[in-house]
């Protein structure tokens, strides 16, 4: 088995995800078996191949540095939680 | 169910040119249809008040002379494109009850182009699924059964709900989108039209993002004119989105109806697979015989490599999408659940606002990411992409397209496969290459099964050679002369 449950806790933390204690052995076996299956992989010989990132042959387009569009806070804040005088209202991150 | 739904997106522009119905009639008749149709489960916010508005805009435009070429036909919209002021969730219980401030570019051309807006369809949440079963708001019912059966089948996924409601004559045409499939599966399990473009044919812009190199938009239809019409208008290069490719989008409805003579088609020998039922495989040999009597020229060919595509999809997609998703941290908008401090608030927040199955692809697309296995899976899975990517560059040599099955059954039984992740990825089987080497690939339908469901047929094209699929896909319509519809149990 590729992944135990203390790794699904590793990676779920990684992931900001609470997964609670009872789901961690079932991750861990679902997890495992799709990555059994991926395991197939090994046999494709990619010596000296360079990974593909993309589909897209030309290179990225450059462009002016312009503003385009902006000084919209409401359209900005329209779907937040929580708002307040014009910001994000976002929990306490210094103490 | 009444004339005005039945017709093609192509009879209704006429109809509606020759002044025989108004958009708002026309419209009328659609929003009726959705009204008796909830069983299906196709649509997850209806909009009928902005469809008339819509549509009466339309009636004006073209009492005027004007119009443009999708004037007045009104369509079905995945949940996954953000519709300004229209509630976009990409039916994930995170995104709550977004409301965009802005007009994904695909649907903005369509609104250009004078199209009316029905509402937003169903899918699988952030379109990781093949059954439409992981959606938030529930699966969406195939209107197809089988043959004296009365189980409920999936419409396939990611896009069930637009193939559902093309097929379930709720719309006009729809717009999907396809990062392993999710366009043409449900096509060929509903009897419907569905491409997916050349990688950067359509903007990605404002549609919520899954696999950032692999996702693109189409239409599904259905007849490949239709597919055709909605293509034009769906596409376009877009400054807004750096992977929109530069380049003129042909006028594709032309080039249905074009003789195929002499075009060689490339039979790839390794989409013959284990366990694949014989009806697939005679439907298979049919369409050879179709394109060899329309003129073609067949040929064997090998993509060695198409074994590996659905293992490195399921590393390279997840790993995209775990990225991707990191955005939804219920600080700007969305699902906000606090904890105790800020990290707990995050955890808090995802664990409830995803489902099972996105909660699964984003653990392995972080699993494959991290320190030490990044080279192992992540880096691997991209050096076979680029060996899947040579096979098709190779093929195409020899070949201006290939044709396959699109998937290797008929639509099976809602929860028949949702227990068993491998399984259900396993429907992607013919379709994902496709999305890994950026090609072209549309689905169309070419006959039933013993059980009386649709199966559909695939043909994968060059890079921006859509035209030559539209041709291919055209004279296979016509040999197949496909008229089945679902018998109305809803």
């Amino acid at each position: 088995m590729a992944i135990d449950a203390a790794t699904v806790r590793k990676v779920a933390r990684l992931a900001k995800i609470a997964e609670p204690e009872e789901r961690l052995e079932p991750l861990a076996r679902e997890l495992s078996g799709i990555l059994d299956w991926i395991e197939q992989l090994n046999e494709v010989d990619t010596e000296g191949v360079e990974p593909m990132t993309t589909a897209i042959h030309t290179p990225l387009p450059m462009r002016e540095d312009e503003v385009t569009e902006g000084g919209d806070p409401a359209g900005v804040l329209a779907n937040a939680p929580k708002v307040a005088n014009n910001f994000f209202v976002v929990p306490k991150v210094v103490e | 169910m009444s004339d005005l739904t039945s017709l093609t997106l192509k009879d209704a522009l006429d109809g509606l040119a020759a002044r025989r119905f108004s958009s708002v009639e026309l419209t009328r008749a659609h929003v009726e249809a959705i009204e008796t149709a909830r069983a299906l489960n196709a649509f997850v916010l209806e909009t009928p008040e902005k469809a008339f508005e819509m549509a009466k805009a339309s009636d004006e435009r073209r009492a005027r002379g004007g119009g443009g070429p999708l004037e007045g036909v009104p369509l079905g919209i995945k949940d996954l494109f953000c519709t300004e002021g229209v509630r976009s969730t990409a039916c994930s219980r995170i995104l709550g009850e977004f409301k965009p401030t802005y007009e994904s570019t695909v649907t903005s051309h369509l609104w250009r182009d004078g199209a009316v807006m029905l509402g937003k369809l169903n899918m699988d949440e952030f379109a990781m699924g093949s059954s439409n079963e992981t959606s938030a708001f529930g699966p969406v019912v195939n209107p197809w059964r089988s043959d004296g059966g009365n189980a409920k089948l999936t419409p396939g996924g990611s896009s069930g709900g637009s193939a559902a409601a093309v097929s379930a004559e709720l719309c006009l045409g729809a717009t999907a989108t396809d990062t392993g499939g999710s366009i043409r599966q449900p096509a060929a399990f509903t009897g419907t039209v569905g491409i997916k473009p050349t990688y950067g044919r359509c903007s990605r812009w404002g549609i919520v993002a899954f696999a950032s190199s692999l996702d693109q938009a189409g239409p599904i239809a259905r007849t490949v004119e239709d597919a055709a019409i909605l293509l034009r208008s769906m596409a376009g290069h877009d400054p807004k989105d750096s992977t929109s490719l530069p380049v003129e989008t042909p006028d594709f409805p032309s080039y249905v109806g074009r003789s195929v003579k002499g075009l060689r088609i490339g039979v790839p020998k390794e989409y013959r697979v284990d366990g694949m039922p014989a009806e697939i495989d005679r439907l298979w040999e049919q369409g050879v015989a179709w394109l060899k009597e329309a003129g073609c020229e067949i040929v064997e060919v090998s993509l060695p490599h198409t074994r590996y595509a659905l293992p490195a999809y399921y590393i390279a997609a997840p790993a995209e999408a775990s990225s991707n998703l990191a955005r939804y941290d219920g600080m700007r908008y969305g699902l906000r659940v606090e904890g105790a401090n800020l990290s707990e608030t995050y955890e808090a927040t995802r664990a409830a606002g995803f489902g099972e199955e996105v909660k699964r692809r984003i653990l392995i697309g972080a699993y494959v990411l991290s320190a030490g296995y990044y080279d192992a899976y992540y880096l691997k899975a991209l050096k076979v992409r680029r060996r899947i990517a040579d096979d098709f560059d190779e093929a195409f040599q020899s070949v201006d397209a290939l044709l396959t099955p699109t998937a290797p059954s008929a639509a099976f039984n809602l929860g028949e496969k949702s227990d068993d992740p491998v399984a259900m990825y396993l429907n992607d089987i013919f379709t994902v290459t496709v999305n890994l080497a950026g090609l072209p690939g549309i689905s169309v339908p070419a006959g039933l099964d013993a059980n009386g469901l649709p199966l559909g047929l695939q043909l994968i094209g060059r890079a921006l050679d859509e035209g030559t699929l539209f041709s291919l896909a055209g004279a296979l319509e016509a040999a197949a002369g496909f008229r089945a519809k679902p018998r109305r149990w809803w």
